[in-house]
């Protein structure tokens, strides 16, 4: 009986036992992101299921993400098979208003412009030894778009899923703190108060419906590896479009995105085990994230000055800022900064614009990427 | 593939594939434009709405 007992007690000091100072700092790392989701509201409705997730799959013994475990289903399901990312853009796309950008699409080249922080960061990932495939999923950070960033990294670096995730989702909403020191060194004054004029005639609405269409069908015959994800994101803005699926566009928008990026922040949580996520690299890592966004502002702004240039003072080099992913805190940002030289300027709906254009430009640049890869036999 | 032209293919590919994608983009989204207008009555219509 003494014997039974002891052994029954003895299973419940198993887990302090099996417990490392891995385990330690990777839940006190969850509980850091727990607090900046709840107490800064740093995006909340993803760092909430990540910490939580870190520290769940920190626990030992949990069984979490073993072959049978709960984490390793929703894992396995929603990670491993790009489904999550996918839906996700599905609800982007139904919340997105393309109108502002299709009442001056130039500004979609800014678009592209702010996406060419990706590249640059994938060469100095290379420069700094890490494997190629490695370099392509932390260039990818620059792209500033989470689901984006997480469905080229679970084809090509899953381990590294954890970091990218973290980074992309942390910086995305540290852009009010990365953006305006580089918009302001980049840029004179002068250039800063340019007024740009509003459009006089709106979009219709014939137009509004076509463009997901021809948009899908451009940028997937040019680049395939990128369907899933525009596809989805057309689809989802189509339906917001059309007018005539209220109640899918409104699932889209709501249910579903809400329960994917409950999935999908546990699932990334999961990927946060001590042993595989406390290494040098994972630091780098976050150090080359912060790079790729930084670096994103950096060729916006510039390729603003060139359109400022171009059109002989038309256009505000700010909104080239506006060009990287981050929707819409990036275009909220141009708006701030504008408005601290000119309180009567109004940038808000052109750095809408290339806001829209830098959703469209990340998931562009993604897909060139990953298409050439598979044109180099590494798809 | 040295890890130099694997980087700077990605990079010159990728960077001029995305601009060129957008620029291409951005002519169809002109085409369309006029091929479908915006019309006085459409704003008529949002306002009564």
């Amino acid at each position: 009986m003494i014997e039974a007992l002891m052994a029954g007690s003895k299973a419940l000091v198993v887990g302090f036992a099996a417990l490392t100072i891995k385990n330690i700092i990777m839940i006190m790392v969850g509980s850091l992101l727990l607090y900046l989701g709840i107490k800064k509201d740093y995006e909340p409705l993803l760092l909430v299921p990540i910490g939580f997730g870190a520290i769940l799959v920190n626990i030992p013994l949990s069984g979490l993400m073993d072959q049978h475990g709960l984490l390793r289903q929703f894992y396995e399901v929603g990670v491993l098979t790009e489904v999550f990312p996918c839906l996700i853009f599905i609800g982007i796309g139904a919340m997105t208003d393309f109108g502002p950008l299709l009442q001056n699409p130039r500004i979609l080249l800014l678009g592209a412009a702010g996406q060419f922080g990706i590249f640059l960061t994938l060469l100095l990932a290379l420069a700094l030894g890490f494997s190629k495939l490695d370099a392509v999923a932390i260039g990818i950070i620059g792209a500033c778009d989470g689901p984006t960033s997480i469905y080229v990294t679970s084809q090509y670096a899953p381990h590294l899923l954890g970091a990218v995730s973290v980074a992309a989702y942390s910086y995305m909403s540290l852009v009010p703190l990365i953006q305006p020191p580089i918009m302001r060194i980049l840029t004179t004054e002068k250039e800063r108060k340019v007024v740009m004029e509003y459009p006089t005639k709106s979009v219709s609405k014939e137009l509004k419906i076509v463009f997901p269409i021809i948009v899908t069908l451009i940028t997937c015959i040019i680049a395939p590896m990128g369907t899933p994800l525009m596809g989805m994101i057309m689809l989802g803005n189509l339906m917001r479009e059309s007018g005539v699926v209220g109640r899918l566009t409104k699932a889209s928008e709501n249910e579903i995105t809400n329960v994917v990026t409950l999935f999908l922040g546990l699932s990334i949580g999961a990927t946060m085990e001590g042993g595989a996520f406390l290494k040098t690299q994972t630091i780098l890592i976050l150090a080359l994230g912060f790079l790729a966004i930084a670096l994103d502002t950096v060729t916006g702004v510039l390729f603003g000055k060139l359109m400022c240039f171009l059109t002989k003072g038309k256009v505000n080099p700010l909104i080239g800022a506006a060009g990287i992913s981050a929707y819409p805190m990036a275009a909220r940002v141009v708006q701030n900064e504008g408005r601290k030289y000119d309180p009567n300027n109004w940038l808000l709906m052109h750095a809408i614009g290339a806001n829209t254009g830098g959703q469209i430009g990340s998931v562009m640049a993604a897909a060139i990427m990953l298409s050439v890869l598979k044109g180099l036999g590494m798809g | 593939m040295d890890n130099l032209t694997f980087g700077l293919t990605l990079t010159i590919v990728g960077a001029g594939g995305t601009l060129f994608s957008l620029w291409a983009l951005t002519l169809f989204i002109d085409l369309l434009k006029k091929l479908l207008p915006y019309k006085e009555e459409e704003e008529e219509k949002e306002e009564e709405s």
